[in-house]
């Protein structure tokens, strides 16, 4: 038996040492959770395991599906959060070991890291001193104050609900991205505003976190999660960080990110003692080459999805015109699938595609066809029905009246339904870097965690020249293939 | 005398109303037969009927002696010229390419349809150079006069016109009621002319069909009907002409 066991631990070590598969390492996309996650993809590196990055996906839902889909392998979790948001608070004060079983085979938790980043309330701290607030309770005695919180808080167990009915209060609330909300403090639109207890920008912001009085807020534990198919090594080293970061170690990291603006590589370096001589997978990239990378990824998106969403669309287009019930639900479908978010489309697209590049396309694609596909319709129905009894009388087969009439007919109205397809594709592309597809919505992930303005604006900025470049490319187009009057008297659209 | 087109006990409802109950017509081949009755009546239907755009729900349509079937649609479609109200030219096109826009789908050789558009525009009085220009730099009289061109391209046995006139100025309409009646007489190609006025088709046509709601009120020749109006709907009728 005992020869078995060390028999089988070689062949891990072994599997280790020319392990070809990298750990996949993933972050959410807030600056506390990629300092984290750099410390366990450094770690890793630092022992020689091949490492791959995956930060800065969209939230909890995108970070714990990738796992479940076994697009990563590890990113850090909270005690909290793994309770509330992933086993929706069944049983709710059970031990890591109970939750690292609720969470079923595949998946584990590991000792936690030290800290306890809790929810915390946090409004300025001259107002503080003013109104003499220092308890969550003493909120109570302003309902007028208006409140911003995350989407996340609004929506959880343990978020805004019952913490008003706990507390009994009945401010005001707005949903603000996190990153967003110290903004809005500062400039007096919000109040008050959730925080997390360790983050470096309640110093720099000049806020401070009310006392839970009465003990509302559950444990939020910072533990690695872990995929189980990982090398025992693996897990061996990820679990040397146990205990290692407390508060203040966090909250320190957190400021350094955040106010000194440090890469979270060299907070992590520093963290870990690693000098500089360690392989890394993560390239240091110039601006320009970042841009010019991101913006091919960009490119890349949008046009493979917009593509695909012409050929369908026009296809579905030509198909239902004619066919008054299934062209009511072909809009029908296409208009219900327009109102679905684009985060929670992309998030949805996880358990059936993984993360990256892919789903990120199909998401972009079920969001072109509808315009596509609508005005490929509205533009042959609206064909004047004088010419449209001519077509069908003077002796042409159906796909001649389409291809000879009907559809130079409606090209305005079918380019101009393209055109917004484009633009619009262009708009949500920014937001598939939450499930890691990359793109120019990957520094605007990364400046909203940092709340770093000039990151923020090297993604939102070319992302607007892209769109307004490509509206012009369709209106050029349209002057290359329709005649001067056939453009005058376009559907408006 | 033959029939060009044929109507045996036709039922036709569009949506819910009843437009045709069990209709009997024939229309003569060679000669122009006028279709007259206000707007409702069913004029613009019973076309569809001849060139196919729609079926009958029941009875029979005989168009050169044949039932129009969904295998000799296309066939049928081509000997029937079509021109209506406003020309209903496709604006994305030029008047010539408006023109042959059937002849070239059916492969006739370009020389051919040249020569056939060139004489075409002879027979309407218009002049070459217009064939490169867009509908929408065209007067009314000249869009008609191409959607003629258009409707008679492929030398067809029957003409239907819907309406044809109506959105022309009075000395446009008169020029365009003598090409008719000429080219008519040229070709004795048989005719079928819808139209709410009953003078216009007393100046064109030897036979005139008036409806009804649907119904067939009286069908003569355009002197018995001024003689012998069958009913008081017929003599309104004559008497609203100026």
């Amino acid at each position: 038996m005992n020869f078995l066991l060390w028999f089988f631990l070689l062949v891990q070590l072994s599997l280790v040492s020319f392990a070809s598969d990298p750990i996949r390492v993933g972050s959410k996309n807030f600056n506390e959770s990629y300092v984290l996650s750099e410390i366990v993809a450094s770690l890793l590196e630092s022992k020689g395991f091949e490492v791959e990055r995956k930060f800065g996906l969209g939230g909890t839902l995108v970070c714990y599906e990738a796992l479940l889909a076994s697009e990563i392998d590890v990113y850090i979790e909270y005690t909290g959060t793994v309770q509330q948001a992933i086993l929706k608070g069944s049983k709710s004060g059970s031990s890591l070991e109970e939750m690292s079983e609720l969470l079923g085979e595949e998946i584990s938790l590991l000792p936690p890291l030290g800290f306890n980043n809790t929810y915390a309330i946090a409004i300025d701290k001259d107002l503080a001193a003013d109104l003499s607030i220092k308890t969550i309770s003493d909120l109570g005695r302003f309902p007028l104050l208006k409140a911003g919180f995350s989407l996340e808080f609004l929506n959880r167990e343990d978020g805004w609900p019952n913490l008003a009915k706990t507390y009994g209060l009945s401010q005001n609330v707005v949903g603000i991205e996190h990153g967003l909300a110290y903004r809005a403090i500062k400039n007096g639109s919000i109040k008050i505003t959730d925080a997390y207890s360790t983050d470096g920008d309640l110093k720099k912001f000049e806020l401070i976190v009310l006392d839970d009085d009465k003990k509302f807020f559950p444990d939020y534990l910072a533990v690695p999660i872990i995929r189980n198919d990982i090398s025992a090594e693996a897990i061996e080293t990820i679990s040397q960080l146990r205990g290692k970061i407390d508060d203040e170690t966090m909250r320190s990291m957190n400021a350094k990110a955040v106010i000194e603006r440090l890469s979270f590589d060299m907070i992590a370096r520093d963290f870990l003692s690693i000098d500089g001589e360690i392989k890394k997978t993560y390239k240091n990239e110039s601006f320009w080459q970042n841009l010019i990378k991101n913006t091919i990824t960009h490119i890349k998106l949008t046009s493979i999805a917009l593509t695909a969403g012409i050929f369908f669309g026009l296809i579905c287009g030509f198909f239902a015109y004619n066919r008054q019930r299934i062209s009511g639900m072909v809009l029908y479908l296409s208009s219900l699938m327009q109102t679905v978010p684009s985060i929670a489309l992309l998030a949805l697209m996880i358990p059936i595609f993984g993360i990256g590049e892919i789903p990120a396309i199909v998401a972009l694609f079920l969001y072109s066809v509808l315009p596509i596909v609508r005005n490929t319709i509205t533009g042959l129905r609206s064909i004047d029905p004088v010419l449209k009894k001519v077509v069908v009388a003077i002796g042409l087969t159906e796909r001649q009246q389409l291809s000879q009439v009907l559809i130079p007919l409606a090209m305005p109205t079918i380019i101009a339904g393209i055109k917004t397809a484009a633009v619009i594709s262009i708009g949500t592309a920014t937001l598939a870097a939450f499930i890691g597809a990359g793109g120019l919505g990957e520094p605007i992930v990364t400046g909203l965690a940092l709340n770093d303005v000039n990151l923020i604006l090297q993604g939102a900025v070319p992302a607007a020249i892209l769109a307004i470049l490509v509206e012009f490319l369709f209106s050029l187009l349209e002057r290359l293939i329709l005649k001067p009057h056939m453009r005058q008297g376009l559907n408006p659209n | 005398m033959k029939n060009t087109v044929e109507l045996k006990d036709v039922c036709k409802s569009l949506g819910s109303k009843k437009v045709f109950r069990d209709l009997n017509l024939a229309i003569p081949a060679g000669v122009i037969t006028a279709i007259v009755g206000e707007s409702g009546s069913g004029k613009t239907t019973l076309l569809s009927l001849i060139n196919g755009v729609g079926f009958a729900d029941s009875g029979s349509t005989y168009v050169f002696g044949e039932p129009v079937t969904s295998e000799n649609l296309l066939q049928t479609q081509r000997r029937i010229g079509y021109a209506v109200q406003g020309a209903g030219l496709f604006p994305h096109l030029t008047a010539e390419e408006n023109i042959s826009i059937v002849a070239r789908s059916i492969g006739m050789k370009s020389d051919l349809i040249k020569e056939r558009v060139r004489v075409l525009l002879e027979l309407v009085h218009l002049e070459q150079e217009l064939l490169k220009s867009f509908p929408h730099a065209l007067s009314g009289g000249q869009q008609q006069r191409v959607g003629l061109c258009r409707a008679m391209m492929l030398n067809p046995s029957l003409i239907l016109l819907d309406e044809p006139f109506s959105s022309l100025d009075p000395i446009t309409r008169k020029a365009l009621h003598s090409e008719i009646i000429e080219l008519q007489k040229a070709t004795s190609v048989t005719i079928v002319i819808v139209t709410h006025d009953i003078s216009e088709a007393m100046k064109l046509s030897q036979r005139i069909v008036v409806l009804k709601d649907g119904a067939l009120v009286q069908e003569d020749s355009p002197e018995n009907i001024t003689s012998q109006p069958a009913n008081q709907y017929v003599s309104d009728l004559l008497g609203a002409m100026s």
